[in-house]
């Protein structure tokens, strides 16, 4: 059955029919979109605001998926009213009552099961900070070559923060876990429309959660988180993909056998072996497929934009973001000429091994022409950008350097 | 059923979802069929976005896990007439 909720939510299209739409749209008309994405995102894409929100790059309203648009990344923090949005199931809870939110903290794995509060946590635990990058597992889906399907997100569906909270660990100190737990599941108020829909429900490993990392934040950049990204309370998960970072947490549970739902065991999965990954979900693994865990080694052009027009003879600056896992980012590299030659750009302030790192370079073109400019960034395990795609079915860990084009006259 | 869930929404909610009743599928036959299936669920931007680069396969794949996966309650003649209105209209082509 469908919920009320979605009931409401849904169904007003089904009777608005609409007329056809087959002029194609490209880059040119919605300059917030990058090339290289399929058809059908400029033709639908649109700058909407939810509430809370700045406009943002609409890819789906239900469930909302939003994009940061390339011009909001001006520093090494997004802003949260910028902060991109991503939820797999329609069934959404509005007006949350912090005051009254309770975390289940317990299972099969804990011989003690607690309810906290919000209070709770803010008054009987340490309070930490950590600024780290969430990044999407699909993060420029919508460049794979061939396209795949699911959202196809562009660049803008990262971002980095000051998350604060209560470490994970501490909290799971209180319920006396078993010396068998293998991994701890969680679980947010978010749900599915339909009662046969699996609920969008994550486990991360053991070590992972005891991890001094790991928490459980109640606030972002120096506020309350938004709605949007997980109010009141999200897990975070620094170094790895924004597919852990439960939002609107409000069950944990541990757990002594390998979590078996749809979320885990069929979703979120990257060809074992592929790609360059220190961590992985032991418990998770098979001889094909493995969790996506680690975000692999990144970087972004946030200025100037594709397609910019600068003169000869004068400095055209180049200002990106980089980052990666959380071994920290070593170097950046600029192509001007489409790859064939780089060269080293100045890094910025350290902000912390897992957040965004800023750097720039002065491009002084000598002469008319058009061209092709590129960031590769290598983090402390040497580990850089490759120039070719790892396919993969899902679209995932895509960090193939993205040249953009830059005339001068 | 889904029509009359449809109904009630527009009514209670037709100012509010002003911006989703913007995105409107291509005519063709069919899209009915999939406006009232797919929308329970989701909004119509992702069989947009999506687009055109899924050849008759792929979407029978993607028609295929919102039955199995996620427990959409779509028959097999119905599932035939979204994967055909797909093809024909967001497909690759191929």
């Amino acid at each position: 059955m469908i919920s009320r909720r979605a009931m409401l939510a849904g169904g007003a299209l089904a009777l608005a029919g609409g007329g056809p739409l087959t002029r194609a749209v490209g880059a040119a008309e919605k300059p917030f979109l990058p090339p290289g994405l399929p058809q059908g995102v400029y033709d639908t894409a649109t700058l909407e605001a939810l509430p809370g929100k700045k406009p943002l790059i609409k890819l789906s309203y239900r469930p909302p998926n939003y994009e940061t648009p390339l011009s909001h990344f001006t520093s090494e923090f997004t802003p949260n009213e910028s902060f991109f949005v991503r939820y797999h199931l329609a069934g959404i809870p509005d007006d949350i009552d912090a005051q009254r939110w309770m975390l289940k903290v317990g299972g099969e794995g804990a011989g003690k099961q607690l309810e906290l509060s919000l209070p709770d946590l803010q008054s009987n635990f340490e309070a930490v900070e950590i600024a780290a990058v969430c990044q999407c597992s699909g993060n420029r889906r919508g460049f794979s070559d061939p396209h795949v399907a699911g959202v196809e997100w562009g660049l803008g569906a990262v971002g980095n923060a000051v998350w604060k909270g209560v470490r994970l660990k501490d909290v799971l100190s209180r319920v006396k876990l078993r010396s068998d737990v293998v991994e701890i599941v969680v679980n947010g108020a978010d749900g599915p429309v339909l009662d046969g829909t699996p609920d969008f429900v994550k486990s991360i490993p053991l070590g992972k959660a005891l991890n001094d990392n790991t928490l459980i934040a109640y606030a972002m950049n120096g506020a309350p988180l938004p709605h949007y990204n997980g109010f009141p309370l999200r897990l975070i998960v620094p170094g790895w993909t924004a597919t852990y970072w439960m939002k609107h947490l409000d069950t944990i549970e541990a757990v002594t056998k390998p979590f078996a739902g749809y979320w885990m065991k069929s979703a979120y999965r990257i060809p074992t072996g592929k790609f360059a990954i220190t961590e992985h979900f032991a418990s998770q693994m098979t001889a094909t497929n493995e969790p996506i865990t680690e975000i692999v080694v990144s970087s972004m052009i946030t200025a100037p934009h594709d397609g910019h027009t600068t003169r000869a003879k004068e400095t055209a600056e180049i200002r990106g973001l980089a980052w990666d896992g959380g071994y920290g980012i070593r170097r950046v590299d600029i192509s001007t000429d489409g790859g064939k030659t780089w060269r080293g750009a100045e890094l910025e302030r350290d902000v912390g091994r897992f957040a965004f790192r800023s750097f720039r370079f002065g491009f002084v073109p000598r002469r008319a022409g058009t061209y092709q400019v590129m960031a590769k960034a290598t983090n402390a395990l040497d580990q850089t950008q490759g120039d070719n795609l790892i396919f993969n079915p899902a679209g995932y860990n895509n960090n193939v350097p993205r040249p953009l084009t830059i005339t001068v006259v | 059923m889904w029509r009359i869930f449809a109904a009630a929404a527009f009514l209670v909610f037709g100012a509010g979802a002003q911006a989703e009743e913007d995105v409107a599928l291509k005519a063709g036959a069919g899209r009915d069929v999939v406006e009232n299936y797919c929308n329970a669920c989701h909004s119509l931007d992702y069989p947009r976005i999506n687009a055109p680069f899924l050849d008759r396969q792929s979407w029978e794949t993607e028609v295929k896990k919102m039955i199995t996966a996620y427990g959409a309650p779509i028959t097999p003649a119905d599932a035939k007439i979204i994967v055909d209105y797909l093809t024909a209209n967001y497909g690759s082509g191929r």
